[in-house]
């Protein structure tokens, strides 16, 4: 700093020549260099940056070209303000720039998954943060080590609201309800704690029973499609033969109804029939008699097998007819 | 002259900074400054940031931290009042209340994580020893959960919460209550007391591991004899349908067959029946159909000659 009293002499300055005065000059030259390069910083794109006086906090700008104070009077921090940061429990993504991001021994994200659920079972949860710096000042000034804080507010409290479910609402039915109620009341402790943190989102990733207990549930998951598939047969089975007997049953019926059509319209047909003769007949009864019995007989009587005519005097020897010589014929 | 006064003055000027820098000094947003002389603090403490002055060479700046500080406790095991026992993690926040007490009595960080471990570590022993396991797991009293339809009905304790009357909330409210006090006179505000991890204890875990294996082997056994019990009834319910379908039909047959024959009946009656001359006639037509249909090649006939048919073989005129 001693530099910085020669230039409020200047009346040394002026005396001193040859070498001394280069040097002064060269001086002079580099403090104003390093005053331009302490004054003029730009803040990129996806920040904001904390301009602190001694120390003290002035201002936060946006992004662009800014001037502040040199040499160290005003310093600026910038903050990413823009940039969505995530954090991992249970997991890691490795290749992180954010050293909150996960925990790096497997015994600690070991750890960190293992629950106890309301129902007194235990699960294993794996879960993230998404998050982002709303308000640099609180994020720089409010609390130390923000970061780390929020790493111990989430498991927090998202034990508390698994402690608050079954071991079945946490791995199946409950998930969605459990990451939207996990934010809120992240989100809640976040403004609590002066964070300055917005939480966008949490989200829940492998969440399983815990590694001994898995084969138990996945029986469940297997009995219960082996009962379906049980019912599924025994319903193919009901399907194959039911419908089948409905058809044959109705099959059945429309026969009879047509049996009972047919009969009953023979009927009527006989019934015309004889009505018809009837009338005929009724006039002369005896000649139609006569007339239909001869009919019938000229009808029967060339289909008839052996027609043996005897005189009524010689009924004696039917007994020495061969009745059944044409039975025979019909063997052989 | 000049050599002279040109060295003085600059002795002057340097004399002058050295006295005003060491009689400046900052304050960061994150810090507050406690001034001691000669080790010992003297006037207020400095909470705000910026540029400060102080006695030059005989005052020293101690700075200590503004921000709210996070106390990290070490996982401890420890039985509930039920005598399981569990692994309780805890965390915490805390700031520098009254940096002058803070400075005296415990002078930096380290030696006031150690306070806050054996105080929030010996409380949150004595909390958790008064309460049953669950009032430490959940804290919601009236949360009635979702149950899995699949499951319902489902035996022992599956889906159900048990019953609290504190609650986690309640707990940590309380270890923080008796905590706060005791970290008042050290200059330290407690601000919350939370549980971070509550586990199972190694033994404790079997245990819990072989109860839930047991319960789900028993809604496994319940799916498989659900599924053999299902599928009895939809058999039974096929041979019941089977039977009530095929006597139905054959039920339905016979009455039509039988109203069928019953109108048939009828119908031949009235006609036939509607004077003596038609059921006369009726029998003569129906005895020669039967003529017809009955005889045929394999008959043998032996017709004699006073039939009416042959009569007329013998003699010309038919017998009276």
């Amino acid at each position: 700093m001693g530099q910085r009293i020669e230039i409020h002499l200047p009346e040394n300055l002026a005396d001193l020549r040859g070498p001394l005065r280069t040097i002064l000059i060269g001086i002079a030259g580099a403090l104003v260099g390093v005053g331009l390069f302490t004054t003029i910083y730009t803040v990129p794109a996806e920040s904001q940056a904390v301009v602190l006086r001694f120390g003290k906090y002035i201002e936060t700008v946006d992004p662009g070209l800014r001037y502040k104070l040199p040499f160290g009077i005003d310093t600026q921090e910038p903050v990413q303000v823009k940039r969505q940061m995530k954090q991992e429990f249970g997991f890691g993504t490795p290749g992180a720039t954010n050293r909150d991001q996960y925990s790096l021994s497997g015994d600690e994200q070991e750890q960190e998954k293992s629950m106890v659920t309301g129902d007194l079972n235990t699960a294993t949860v794996e879960w993230i943060v998404q998050y982002r710096i709303t308000d640099p000042r609180s994020y720089l000034f409010k609390v130390h080590e923000p970061a780390r804080t929020l790493r111990h507010l989430s498991e927090s409290v998202m034990r508390t609201v698994v402690g608050d479910r079954t071991v079945d609402e946490v791995i199946t039915i409950g998930r969605q309800e459990i990451e939207s109620e996990a934010q809120a009341q992240l989100q809640k402790k976040v403004e609590q704690y002066e964070l300055g943190l917005s939480i966008d989102q949490v989200q829940l990733k492998n969440v399983n029973p815990p590694k001994p207990v898995q084969p138990s549930f996945n029986e469940v998951n297997q009995s219960q499609q082996e009962r379906e598939k049980l019912i599924n047969v025994a319903k193919g089975e009901y399907n194959k033969e039911v419908p089948k007997a409905r058809g044959e049953a109705e099959q059945k019926i429309q026969a009879a109804e047509g049996y009972a059509l047919k009969r009953v319209n023979e009927a009527e047909g006989d019934v015309a029939k004889f009505k018809a003769v009837l009338i005929e007949y009724v006039k002369a009864p005896e000649v139609t008699r006569q007339r239909i019995y001869l009919e019938t007989m000229k009808d029967i009587v060339p289909k008839l097998g052996r027609k043996i005519v005897i005189d009524e005097d010689a009924k004696q020897i039917l007994p020495l007819l061969q009745l059944d010589a044409q039975a025979e014929r019909r063997v052989r | 002259m000049k050599p002279a006064s040109g060295c003085l003055i600059l002795g002057l000027v340097v004399a002058c900074a050295i006295l005003l820098f060491s009689a400046a000094y900052t304050v960061q947003e994150t810090e507050q400054v406690i001034i001691t002389q000669f080790g010992k603090p003297v006037g207020d403490p400095v909470v705000d940031s910026g540029l400060h002055f102080k006695t030059p060479f005989i005052q020293d700046v101690n700075r200590l931290e503004k921000r709210i500080l996070e106390w990290d406790g070490h996982p401890n095991e420890m039985p509930t009042k039920d005598k399981t026992y569990i692994l309780v993690d805890t965390f915490g926040r805390w700031r520098i209340s009254d940096p002058k007490q803070y400075f005296l009595r415990l002078r930096d960080e380290r030696s006031a994580i150690s306070r806050l471990n054996d105080i929030l570590g010996s409380e949150t022993r004595n909390s958790i020893a008064k309460h049953e396991l669950i009032e430490v797991i959940r804290t919601t009293k009236d949360r009635v959960p979702e149950r899995d339809e699949t499951l319902a009905e489902a035996p022992g304790t599956i889906g159900v919460l048990y019953p609290i009357t504190a609650g986690r909330g309640v707990i940590e409210e309380e270890i923080f209550k008796k905590a706060a006090p005791k970290l008042k006179e050290f200059g330290i505000d407690l601000m919350d007391v939370r549980f971070k991890r509550i586990n199972y204890n190694e033994s404790v875990r079997q245990r819990i591991y072989e109860r839930m294996i047991s319960e789900r082997q028993q809604i496994a056994e319940r799916f498989r004899s659900e599924g053999a019990g299902e599928a009895a009834k939809i058999i039974g319910e096929k041979e019941k349908d089977l039977l009530e379908i095929e006597s139905e039909a054959y039920k339905r047959v016979e009455e039509i067959q039988g109203a069928a024959d019953a109108e048939a009946t009828e119908i031949y009656a009235a006609a036939y029946n509607q004077s003596p001359e038609a059921a006369e006639f009726y029998q003569f037509v129906k005895t020669m159909e039967v003529y017809q249909e009955a005889l045929g090649q394999d008959t043998t006939v032996i017709l004699s000659t006073d039939s009416d048919l042959f009569q007329l073989l013998k003699k010309m005129k038919p017998a009276e």
